[in-house]
């Protein structure tokens, strides 16, 4: 790859980073991050014991930190990974058909998505997860479903302009049938500002469980996630700063990392923005 | 020839809301023949093409008139039969060739595309094409994307999609237009070769009389949505029938013409589809129109020589 500023290679590195911790986290942790030890509470970052370090320290409960942070950011990745995969699938194909067909089906689809704007979507996350009951699924499907919007606008807008270009007619006029030029055509020439879209929504679907899982609506204790860390850690900010302090540090990195990346995709994608 | 025609299009008529764009077009063409529609800009070439493969912007309506391909009328086909006959039965190729490429698909994928099948199975075939329209080294452009080829290849590598799946009819609109004179030559000479080799029926779109002169059999001249002269292209040349072919051919400035002189032009401008009459659509530039003229349409007469005029006065032409 060519032109990659030192700035941008760090926050690649640190993004790859993030992933392996995630991945690797049940091999990497020091500890079960369930496993409580209640004499061993609210201990601070290097407390040695006779199994280990606690290096980020302990909760509440005697949980080792570092174990439950690496053990969120699973979490946190895999909701934020997974929400947006449906959500960019959904809301493309719809813009794909909005943009292609025109007409009454562009009407039904871009009202819709208008509608979907106009509904705080946070909020419609809160109300839904709070009626079905909050679960790793549930969350995934609620910040799925109610972000497609942004993708159908991009998808759209992309579909529009690059279906009247000479080798969309050139492939109609070769016979080629509406669903092979969606997919083989079209698709393709529109995938990198999707995929621009995609980076950044996935820094807020980060910061969106995060917040559910502040709230008690995301993933459910025991299990950890950096948002249900820091709440807990909320009631103890004045004795045991490290239990919010850490998981904040590891969400304002990493969605700063994705949305620099976004940045950087979207310098690479859109060739208006390479004046260089 | 006697052959059947490949091509028949009858009495076709399309309208944008009220204007008549083409009203009442009609030629045929003959297996490897290559007729060419000739016309200055918006005189509705492209909009025949495009209604001869069913793919009319939605705003355009057909309002008359048939299409016969191989005989068989294509007018009220279904959709899906018509997909079938496009890039099968009959092809296109168009003015850029560069955009008329998808510029993520590389050239073998374009052309397995036309034949309908995954490259790897069709790869032999489509290396056999691809040196067929003069591409060199093939097994290397194959795997080549689009903006890796000059704009002479990539029209190549069109015309190889058009006819690899040996279509009856081929509508060539304005092939040669966007690339430089040698590349023109070259590209036509290619048309003129696999027509004539694979019997394929040619309608070459253009508004170059020298392209013209150099490729087609026949010519049918366009004005204003009309036909205005159809014939062999020797004779059109030699003795126009009609004063729009006549003063189009004096317009064309020539190499023994004094230097500096002016350029021979024809007054006035095309009327809009709004402002055509009851009359000849000419009339308005026409040295030799009179009142019969401005009143009623010339229709289309038979010259005797296989030629047909739409003017009233033709035989006043020298």
């Amino acid at each position: 790859m060519r032109g990659v500023s030192p700035g941008m290679a760090l926050i690649l590195l640190l993004l790859v980073a993030f992933i392996v911790a995630a991945l690797a986290a049940p091999w990497i942790a020091p500890f079960d991050p369930l496993r409580q030890s209640l004499l061993m509470r609210l201990r601070p970052p290097g407390t040695t014991v006779a199994a280990g370090m606690y290096l980020l320290g302990t909760d509440d409960l005697g949980r080792d930190l570092l174990s439950r942070v690496l053990h969120g950011a699973r979490a946190s990745i895999a909701v934020a990974a997974l929400s947006v995969s449906i959500s960019l699938a959904f809301g493309t194909l719809l813009g794909l058909l909005a943009g292609w067909f025109r007409g009454w089906v562009a009407i039904a689809i871009m009202r819709s998505v208008d509608t979907m704007l106009s509904i705080p979507a946070i909020l419609l996350a809160v109300l839904t997860v709070a009626v079905l009951g909050p679960s790793f699924l549930n969350l995934i499907l609620v910040l799925g479903l109610t972000r497609w919007p942004r993708y159908t606008r991009v998808a759209y807008a992309q579909t529009l302009q690059v279906a009247t270009l000479p080798y969309i007619r050139a492939a109609e006029m070769a016979g080629a049938g509406s669903a092979r030029i969606l997919w083989r055509h079209i698709l393709p020439n529109i995938a990198g500002p999707l995929m621009v879209v995609a980076t950044s929504e996935f820094g807020l679907m980060i910061l969106f469980e995060a917040g559910l899982s502040f709230l008690g609506l995301g993933i459910q204790p025991p299990y950890p996630s950096w948002g249900s860390i820091m709440s807990v850690g909320r009631q103890y900010v004045e004795r045991a700063w490290w239990l919010t302090v850490f998981p904040g540090a590891c969400l304002f990195v990493l969605v700063l990392c994705v949305n620099l990346f976004g940045d950087w995709l979207r310098d690479r994608v859109d060739p208006r923005s390479q004046g260089r | 020839m006697t052959t059947e025609p490949a091509l028949i299009v009858e009495n076709l008529s399309l309208a944008l809301g009220r204007a008549n764009l083409v009203d009442g077009v009609g030629f045929s063409v003959a297996p490897g023949e290559v007729l060419a529609l000739v016309g200055e800009s918006g005189c509705g070439k492209s909009v025949t093409a495009q209604a001869i493969m069913r793919l009319l912007a939605p705003v355009i309506r057909q309002t008359g008139g048939r299409v016969l391909l191989a005989g068989q009328d294509i007018t009220a086909l279904p959709e899906r039969a018509m997909r079938a006959l496009r890039g099968q039965a009959m092809s296109m190729i168009f003015q850029e060739p560069q955009a008329a490429l998808d510029p993520l698909a590389t050239v073998g994928t374009h052309i397995a595309e036309a034949l309908r099948r995954p490259l790897r199975d069709v790869r032999d075939q489509v290396l056999q094409m691809l040196a067929e329209v003069g591409i060199s080294d093939p097994a290397r452009r194959i795997d080549q994307y689009p903006f890796e080829l000059s704009g002479g290849m990539c029209q190549r590598v069109m015309i190889a999609c058009a006819l690899i799946s040996r279509p009856a009819v081929l509508l060539a609109d304005e092939p040669t237009t966007a690339l430089d004179v040698t590349i023109q030559a070259q590209i036509l000479d290619l048309l003129r070769r696999l027509a004539a080799e694979r019997r394929t029926a040619v309608v070459l779109i253009t508004h170059d009389m020298g392209v013209v002169a150099d490729i087609a059999d026949r010519v049918a001249v366009m004005y204003a949505g009309r036909i205005a002269e159809t014939g062999p292209t020797a004779q059109i040349f030699a003795r126009p029938r009609h004063p729009y072919t006549s003063l189009l051919l004096a317009s064309i400035p020539r190499l023994t013409d004094a230097p500096k002189s002016a350029l021979a032009v024809i007054e006035g401008r095309v009327p809009t589809p709004a402002e055509f009459g009851p009359g000849c659509r000419f009339a308005s530039r026409c040295p030799l129109a009179d009142d019969t003229c401005r009143a009623a349409t010339p229709p289309l007469r038979d010259m005797g020589d296989g030629r047909l005029s739409a003017c009233f006065h033709a035989e006043q032409l020298p």
